[in-house]
Order: C-alpha cells, then structure tokens, then sequence
C-alpha cells in the first residue's frame, strides 16, 4: 500500500477523485454480473440442491439426501446414453476430422477461387443445428425424401429403403448431416493454424531433402498441437451435448437406441417431470464437462520454449 | 518437349484441383440448395421426391401459405424468432460492451473475481442448468415470455462477447481518452461518442453471433417456451416436421426450413470477415 502511495505522488484531492472514478467501474460491469449471477450461479447452485431432493413438477419436494444419486447409478438407460453418447462423439470427432483436414491443406494456400471455396464449405455452419436436421430429415424420409428415392431411380437398390428405421444406416446417416454441418468450422481452425506454420520452416525442410509425409510428420503436426487440441476439444464438448439431430431426425429411436446423456435429461426433467433427478443427472454431466475444460486448458497451455 | 510435358503437368493437376474444389463445393451447397428450390414447388409436387430439385409444374408459393395456416403459423413464430434474436443483440451489445469497457479502463474490487466469473461460465454447459433457469423464470414471472428467453440467451453471448469487448478496449490507446478528458467528456459521453465508433468492428462481430445464436438456439426454446403462441421457428417447426398439426407436409417442411436457413446465409456471407475474426478470437483464447 504505501509502496504503491510512494509511487503514485499525486495530491491527495485529486487521487480521491481519481479512485471514485475507478469505482464507476463497477457500474459499468454490474448488468453483466447481475445476468451471470440470475441466469448462470443461482441455477448451478439449485441444480447441485434440487439433486438432493426429490422434486416433482407439482407438489411438495422432499429432501432425499444421495438418494438420486444411488438412483443414477442402477439407471441402467442412463449409462446407455452416456455409452452411445460417448460411441457418437468419438465416432463423428474422426469423421469431422478425416474430412476437414484434407479440406483446410486444400484452402490453406492463397491461389484463384480459394475464398469461393472456402465460403461454400463454411456455409452450412453458419446454418443452426435444427435448421440442419429439419432439412435432413426431410432428405432422409423415405418416401418424400432425396437420398433413398433418388437410389431406387438409379436402379442402386430394388425398393425403397428406410434410412431411418434401423440402428446403423439412421447413425450413418447422423454422422453424414453432422459432418456436412460442422466440417466447414472445423477446416477454417486447422487453415489459421496452418497458416501460422512459418513457411520459411517448410522452405528449410525442403532444402534439407524431407518428402512430404516427413515435412507433415516433423513440422506441421507438432507446431500445430494447439490447434489441434482446440479443434478436437470443440468437437468433442460439442458431441457430448448432442441433442437436437436425435431428437429431431430420430426421436432418439429406432427402439431408443439413439437416445444421448442430454436427450435423456430431457426426458426425465420435462416429460417424466422429474427435476430433482434431472438435476443429479445434470451435475453428473457437468463434472464430465468440467472435467473435460481442465484437460483442455493443460492441452492448450503455451509450448514451452516458443513463443 | 520437356518444358511443353511440365507445362501440361502443371495444366492437369490445376484442372484436378480445382474439379476437386467445385465438387466438393456442390456437394457442401447442395442440400441448401435443394431445399430452397423444392420449397418454390406447388404442393402436390412438393410431396414427391425431390427430383429434380426444381419446380417442374410451375412456380408456386403455396408451401409458405400452408406452412402459415398451421398453429399459429409460419409469421407468428417468425415474429418471435426475429423479436427474440433482435432483442438478444440489442441487449447482448449494450451489457457487452458496458462490461467490456468496465474491464478494459477501470480498477475496482473483485475485478478479476467479476471477469474469470463471467468467462468461466462457458465451461458449464447451459443444458445442464435448464430446470432451475425454468424455476428461475417462474419465479420472476417471466416464465413462458419471450422475455425470459431473451435473458437466457443473452447471458450465454456474455462471455464471449464481453471478452471480444474488452480485448477490444484495450487496443485502444489510453492517449485517446486522455484527449478527451481533458476537453471536460464525462465518461459515458466518452464511450459513446469517442470510444465506440473505434471499436465497431468488434461490435458487429459480437452482434452477429448474438444472432446466430439466438436464430438458431433449440434446447431452450424448446422447454421454456410452452404455449404454441411463443414458439420460435425451430420449436414450430420441429412441431409440424412431428406431425402435431397431422401428417406431415414436406412442402411446409421445406419452406420453413429455408425461412430459418435464409437469414443466416445472407448475414454470412454480407458479414464474412466479421465471422471469421470472432472464430479467430475466440480460438485464441
């Protein structure tokens, strides 16, 4: 404090002005704290108390200590939801990956038309998932839709087939509509991450006789972890919280095989009314999310000796 | 010869690029694309499979009319949808950039504790704390209102856009308002008058996310919006696309679907940079 007085040598009027002035600050921030403390810390709170209580829409709740939480773990539907859950993450983070990053080395150079290109395969992002699914679930109907239609026109099949009716054609399909969507997104992280690979380190290499592959191999993937990580963490917080294709292209079928952690939340706060277990399935899936933002803040730490 | 054999190289492996390129970007365009013109088919066309992809008897626009003969209909919920997305810009920029400003030019207490708060949020999924936002809303009689969704919404942009604000502050230099202080400008006057036309840019960026966000957000809508008369487009559409209105009218299908896709593009592609350096923003972070 009084180092800080030796440093400021101002008279003292002026430095009380001053320092109310720095406190018209607070009012400056107060909308945004009061927004983040109605819509964001009272409802984390209740959601980590409603967990403890037996809570129905209507009617008196009752506080059941862990008693949701025992429930959770015999919910044998829960922890298939978080399996297929965990199945299509992992499934659709390759698929994105496999076909943006040929699609970012493509755009990465500037050369004639690169921006048209780049514009058409970013398109479909900036289109909302609902918008998306809507659309494919029209696409993918069976009698009015493209794709099924269009194959039996082509002579490819002998009679119509339901895309949607069984488990792994209505998967395949999924993956096919979130790739489309979201690889444009993807590509334009991995081309700013491309871009930031000094060229001259690709000259040098060149020079020192490295092929391809081994130019790939030794610069660009290791100078390219971060955004690697950033990609493959947005993909994957993305694909856990998966909600709108299931329950708009699939209804979470056939037989609820296609039902995830959030499409199940779903169901038991707001069609089984029962809040006081939606909340404990919540926390459990905020610790999953949690947990996945502090791998991604050690993933995306600052590489030791550049920069 | 030689020179003639590497210059045909050179001709071949630009026309594979770029067949390449224009393949992948019909494909990219093509479901888009398909919808936007089947849904200009007359609606006993629009039932079939959409081959072609084009009107083939005749021009029609009787897949909007019907689509807006169902509920409440098509301009009832585009009306809610336009309303809260405005609404949700409006709000998001002038709390964001409040903050931003707040962050970026003064010293006061629990600063850091305000701002690590608000960015933090983002690591909590707002799917997991839906049933107590209800409650909340309930309780402050907003329940049910569009209102409600509008704060919802504006408290998700919040950490990204308070964030873009106040990196954005503080590229501005300090010599600026220095100026300006001294020709007697009150602090409001100043971030309205001197500071944000410097930061405009920003501005635009955080606005079009905003709206993105709030056009296209499902979840939420979904469960705080009740009564059919609120619903926004997705929540409607998903309503008929169900067959709650009876069987389902793919025409409808169509045009809704190319109401909700419309707005998005047209904000894209007339705001491209904008876009990109938000992604590029929030990527660094």
């Amino acid at each position: 404090m009084t180092v800080i007085t030796a440093a400021t040598p101002a008279p003292p009027r002026a430095r009380r002005v001053a320092s109310r002035q720095q406190w018209i600050g607070l009012l400056y921030v107060a909308p945004a704290v009061a927004l983040v403390v109605v819509f964001f810390l009272i409802p984390l709170g209740m959601t980590a108390w409603m967990s403890l209580h037996n809570w129905p829409l209507m009617g008196e709740h009752s506080f059941i200590g862990l008693g949701n939480y025992v429930a959770i773990l015999r919910d044998t539907r829960f922890w298939n939801a978080l399996r297929f859950t965990a199945f299509y993450t992992v499934i659709v983070t390759i698929a994105i990956f496999v076909v943006a990053f040929p699609l970012a080395l493509f755009v990465e150079r500037p050369r004639p038309l690169t921006n048209l290109y780049r514009t058409m395969f970013f398109m479909p992002a900036v289109v909302g998932f609902a918008s998306a699914s809507l659309l494919w679930s029209w696409l993918l109907n069976v009698d009015s839709g493209l794709f099924s239609p269009a194959a039996y026109d082509l002579g490819l099949i002998d009679r119509k087939f339901n895309l949607l009716a069984t488990f792994q054609p209505a998967f395949w399909s999924i993956i096919a509509m979130v790739v489309w969507k979201v690889a444009g997104f993807t590509m334009i992280i991995l081309m700013a991450g491309l871009q930031s690979i000094p060229q001259d380190l690709q000259e040098a290499a060149v020079i020192d006789g490295a092929g391809p592959f081994a130019r790939f191999r030794a610069i660009t993937l290791p100078l390219m972890r971060r955004t690697l990580a950033l990609a493959l963490i947005l993909s994957v917080a993305g694909s856990i919280l998966a909600f709108d294709q299931f329950y708009i292209i699939l209804r979470g079928g056939p037989r609820n095989q296609t039902l995830t952690a959030v499409y199940w939340i779903f169901n038991q706060s707001f069609v089984s009314f029962k809040l006081g277990y939606g909340a404990a399935l919540s926390m459990v899936l905020l610790v999953i999310l949690v947990a996945l933002s502090l791998v991604q803040l050690w993933l995306l730490r600052k590489p030791e000796g550049l920069d | 010869m030689a020179q003639a054999a590497s210059r045909s190289r050179r001709l071949l492996s630009r026309v594979a690029e770029h067949s390449t390129g224009i393949i992948a970007s019909v494909l990219f365009a093509a479901p888009i694309v398909w919808a936007v013109l089947s849904a200009f088919k007359p609606a006993a066309e629009a039932r079939l499979p959409p081959l072609p992809p084009w009107p083939t008897s005749g021009f029609s626009l009787e897949n909007y009319a019907t689509l807006n003969s169902f509920g409440d209909g098509l301009w009832a919920s585009a009306q809610n949808s336009i309303y809260v997305s405005v609404m949700t810009v409006v709000l998001s920029v002038a709390v964001s950039v409040l903050a931003g400003y707040g962050f970026s030019r003064f010293r006061f207490p629990f600063k850091d504790l305000f701002f690590i708060l608000i960015l933090s949020t983002i690591m909590i999924p707002f799917q997991s704390i839906l049933t107590p936002i209800f409650l909340v809303l309930t309780k402050l009689g907003l329940h049910n209102t569009l209102t409600g969704l509008v704060g919802v919404y504006v408290t998700l942009q919040l950490p990204f856009s308070i964030f873009m604000m106040r990196n954005a502050f503080d590229a501005v230099p300090r010599e600026i308002e220095e100026a300006a202080r001294m020709d007697g400008a009150s602090n409001l006057t100043m971030l309205l008058k001197v500071m944000l036309p410097l930061v405009w840019p920003g501005v635009v960026t955080i606005a079009l996310f905003a709206f993105l966000g709030a056009w296209n957000e499902f979840l939420a809508a979904l469960v705080l919006m009740t009564d059919q008369s609120k619903f926004t487009l997705p929540v409607m559409m998903t309503a008929l696309q169900s067959g709650r209105f009876g069987a389902i009218d793919w025409g409808a299908v169509q045009a809704g679907v190319t109401v909700m896709m419309v707005p998005c593009l047209i904000l894209f592609l007339a705001l491209q940079r904008f876009y990109i350096r938000g992604l590029m923003a929030g990527a660094v972070k």
